[in-house]
Order: C-alpha cells, then structure tokens, then sequence
C-alpha cells in the first residue's frame, strides 16, 4: 500500500498543481472563445469540487458536470416498480429480502423511497456491494434475495460476474432488478441533442471496464476530443490542459491518461460476462428521457435472474419525475450549476433532499453542498 | 459509485472465486470474478468487492517522469502532440 500512495501522491502534489493551472492559463490565452468540458463521473465532480479546481480555471475554461451518477438518472417507475413487486410478493405470502446501495435506498418518489418501504416493514437492506446480496442469499435459502442493480459499466461488470458465479451454482434465490446503464451512448444522446459539449472528461473506472476503445466512437462521429482521466487532482488539471490543447488543434481523438489502471481494451473478461448475461435496449434517464440503446437487461436465455419477469407489476403513468422546481435536469445535462437552483442550500440539503441530485452521493447538488462549493 | 480502491493482493483462492486483499491495514475478502488471474503481490482496483483491474504502478511513475515533457512543450508546438506514453 505504502508503495502505491508513493506513486499516487504526485497527482495530488501542490508544486504540479500550480505548473498544470499556469499552463491552463497559458493555453486559454489564445483560446478562441470559451471551451466547455463536460465531465460524466459524480466521482470526478467529487475531486474538482473538493479540490476547488473550478476556481482555479481562467473564466473561458468551464467544466460542467453531465449525468455523472446512476443513482440520479434512475427512473422513478422502476423504484416504485420494485415497491409494488414487494408488496404483491407480501401478499401472495412469499418474502423477498430487498438489498440496493445507500444513496439508491434514500432516493424519493411521488411514491416513497426504499427506506419508507423498510419503514414500513419489508425487509429492504443496504449493501457496499452485490457480493453482499449473494452472501444474504446464501444465508436466507427460503427467502427470494433482490437486488436492485443500478450503475454504469463500473457497476454492471460485478453484476455480470456475480450471475455468472450464481449460475455455475444454480443458487436459485438470487435475482436482481436491472437498471443498469450504458456511459458513452447516454452521452451521445446529450451531444445529438442541443447540449453544448467542446470536450469531455471520460469516467477513470467506467474506463476500467470498456477500455479507451468503447469511447472512441463519440470522437469519430462528432469531432469531441476526450481524456480519459484518474480521480486525483493532477489528473483532472491534466485532462483540463490537453483537452484545450486538443480542442485548439481540431485533434479528435481519446487520450489515455489513466494508464495506470486503464488499457485500449479495458477487462476483455468483464465486457465478455456483461455480454452473456445482458442485453441493450432502450432505456429511460430520470428527467431526460428515453435514450435509445442505453439500458441494460437480463437475456432471455437468463430470465430466472431478473425479478421482473416473476411479478408483473402496473406503475401509474404521468408521474412528475422532479419536485416542482428541481432543476436536475438541466444539472444533469451540464446546463446548470447546482448553485443556479434557487432551492439549493435553503430548502434542499442532504437531510431534507428535494430531488436526486441532492440524495446521491455522487450527485453534484449534493457534492457541491458536501465541500461549500468552491467555485 | 464507480470508485474503485486500490489495494494488495494477499491470497487467491481460485476454488472459492475469492481472494483476501489488503487496504492499506483493512483486510477484506473480495471476488476474483472479473481478473481471474490476479496474484498475491499484485496491486488491484477493487469496486463493491470485485476486483476490476491491475494496478500498474511501472506505468504510473513512467506518466509521471513523463510530465516535466508536458511542462516544456511550447503551445505552439503542439501538432502532433501526444501525451506521454499514449503512442503505445
Ligand atoms: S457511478 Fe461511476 S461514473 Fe457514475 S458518478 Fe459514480 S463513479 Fe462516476
Ligand atoms: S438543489 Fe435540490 S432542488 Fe435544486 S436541482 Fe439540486 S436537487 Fe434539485
């Protein structure tokens, strides 16, 4: 460990911090116009909010924040969808043990959260992880184990590893409730679609898993120059400077600058699994809308493992999908900065959370409230 | 909720899918479902209990001696700019 916190610790470095922001500077100078970079990563909203980097930009350098977080762009017919599979089951006398992650657990509805659900008596558990879920299941052989599995390739390739452990096992009490999302292809939705965006700084982890191949496509079809970047400081500044410097030269293309945990190919073996059990469809984001070839769900051949094809459920339609008011929307398509709303920090906080944005720890509302917004 | 966690592989269990995996003085079992072929010694990122990667710390400090490259680069100079280590 001591090890990696020696080779980490520069891209945290002060001394560099400053090299990188006076290049930056340098580079603005003969900026024609201003360069909007948008980010797509809540945990890259974490490090530029924490690390005030916004305010170390010259003004015609912005970084807006996109859909950055899966727990904010679930929709809101799909908790409520998973509410109802829990009572019907109550009803029918049969007792699913829910589990999902912390902030998805917290998310409101017109219909209530998770936790009101628990509240109520169902027996809905927060996990770190869908190996949790597993190991609940194999403690509970009576009980039909839930887990409702959001996330962005990051997250979907432990999902896709654990049905494949499930399945050797023919564990038959684990099943998950997929609302699993594809990165690159959401955000092609936001470039065909009027958002501005000069440049973008791809997900380090989603990375991890797809490789610099699976972002390629945005740079060849709509020119974006994209660097792909790790979450300490100087990676972020660095991805800053070199997508200028890109966007100056016309050059399109992926920069790598994650080396260290990302390759072209990214987990050859996590995208082969993710490809036996799901399939692409279409799928709603939270307050955007419907995004072509977005979603991913169980295949056919695995249909045991998704619990919607057991409870068929009705969810009512037409459900205002924000608080009045809320502007998640244009948060998530880096239209707004959370300190546009004008329920920010009054009466939306994370304890008292208007819209999802605030709930989520990856949320920018709720990074931006977390560090008092440095920017 | 895609951050990953680097840590150090300690004992790899093919049998169970399993191997146990140091944080820096937290000890946790983890599963080896993605990176099959990890071995005791070897840094990895691990997210929500998966191992998801190597680490590759080599790489790591080369980029970072690399940098000082990046500070002397005059703005324009820059066509045909790569960032270190991106060519290979
Ligand atoms: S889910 Fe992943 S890509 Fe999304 S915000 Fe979190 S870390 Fe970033
Ligand atoms: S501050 Fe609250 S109400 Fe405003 S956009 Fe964020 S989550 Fe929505």
């Amino acid at each position: 460990m001591k090890d990696v916190e020696r080779v980490i610790a520069p891209y945290r470095d002060r001394a560099i911090a400053q090299k990188l922001v006076e290049k930056i500077k340098e580079e603005a100078k003969t900026l024609d116009g201003e360069i909007r970079i948008m980010h797509v990563c809540g945990s890259h909203e974490d490090t530029i909010t924490r690390y005030g980097i916004r305010s170390l930009l010259p003004k015609n350098v912005k970084v807006v924040s996109g859909p950055g977080c899966p727990v904010c762009i679930t929709p809101i017919e799909d908790i409520i969808a998973m509410q109802r599979i829990m009572r019907k089951a109550k009803e029918e006398g049969e007792e699913i043990i829910l589990t999902t992650f912390g902030d998805m657990y917290k998310i409101p509805t017109p219909m209530g959260s998770f936790a009101d659900l628990k509240s109520e008596g169902f027996d809905v558990r927060i996990v770190y992880g869908i190996y949790d879920t597993y190991r609940i299941a194999k403690e509970n052989p009576d009980k039909t184990v839930v887990h409702f599995s959001p996330g962005f390739e990051t997250t979907t390739a432990p999902t896709a590893g654990m049905l494949n452990a499930v399945a050797q096992e023919k564990l038959e009490n684990f099943k998950i409730y997929s609302v699993h999302r594809l990165t690159p292809q959401g955000i092609e939705v936001l470039i065909k679609q009027k958002s501005r965006i000069d440049a973008l700084i791809d997900a380090g982890h989603v990375s991890t898993i797809i490789g610099v191949k699976g972002w390629e496509f945005l740079s060849e079809r709509y020119g974006t120059p994209q660097v792909v970047a790790g979450f300490e400081p100087n990676d972020v500044l660095m991805a800053v400077l070199l997508l200028i410097r890109m966007y100056k030269e016309g050059d399109a293309r992926v920069v790598n600058e994650y080396k260290r945990s990302v390759k072209y190919e990214g987990n050859v073996h996590a995208q082969k699994l993710i490809d036996k059990y799901l399939k692409v469809v279409d799928a709603k984001w939270r307050a955007l809308g419907i995004f072509p070839k977005t979603g991913l769900k169980v295949r056919n051949e695995w249909k045991e493992f998704e619990i919607r094809n057991f409870y068929k459920v009705e969810v009512p339609k037409g459900l205002p999908e924000l608080e009045k008011g809320c502007l998640c929307a244009a948060v998530l398509r880096g239209l707004a900065m959370p300190t546009d709303c004008p329920h920010f920090g009054k009466d939306c906080t994370p304890r008292h959370p208007i819209g999802p944005c605030m709930v989520s720890y990856e949320g920018s509302c709720n990074v931006f409230y977390r560090y008092g917004v440095l920017y | 909720m895609c951050l990953a966690t680097v840590a150090k592989v300690l004992e790899v269990d093919p049998s169970k899918g399993t191997a146990w995996v140091d944080f820096g003085g937290v000890e946790r079992e983890v599963r080896i479902d993605l990176m099959p072929d990890v071995k005791p010694g070897e840094y990895v990122l691990v997210h929500t209990g998966f191992i998801i990667e190597k680490v590759d710390e080599k790489t790591a400090r080369e980029i970072l001696n690399a940098w000082d490259e990046v500070f002397e680069v005059e703005p324009d100079a820059m066509g045909g700019y790569y960032y270190p280590g991106d060519r290979t």
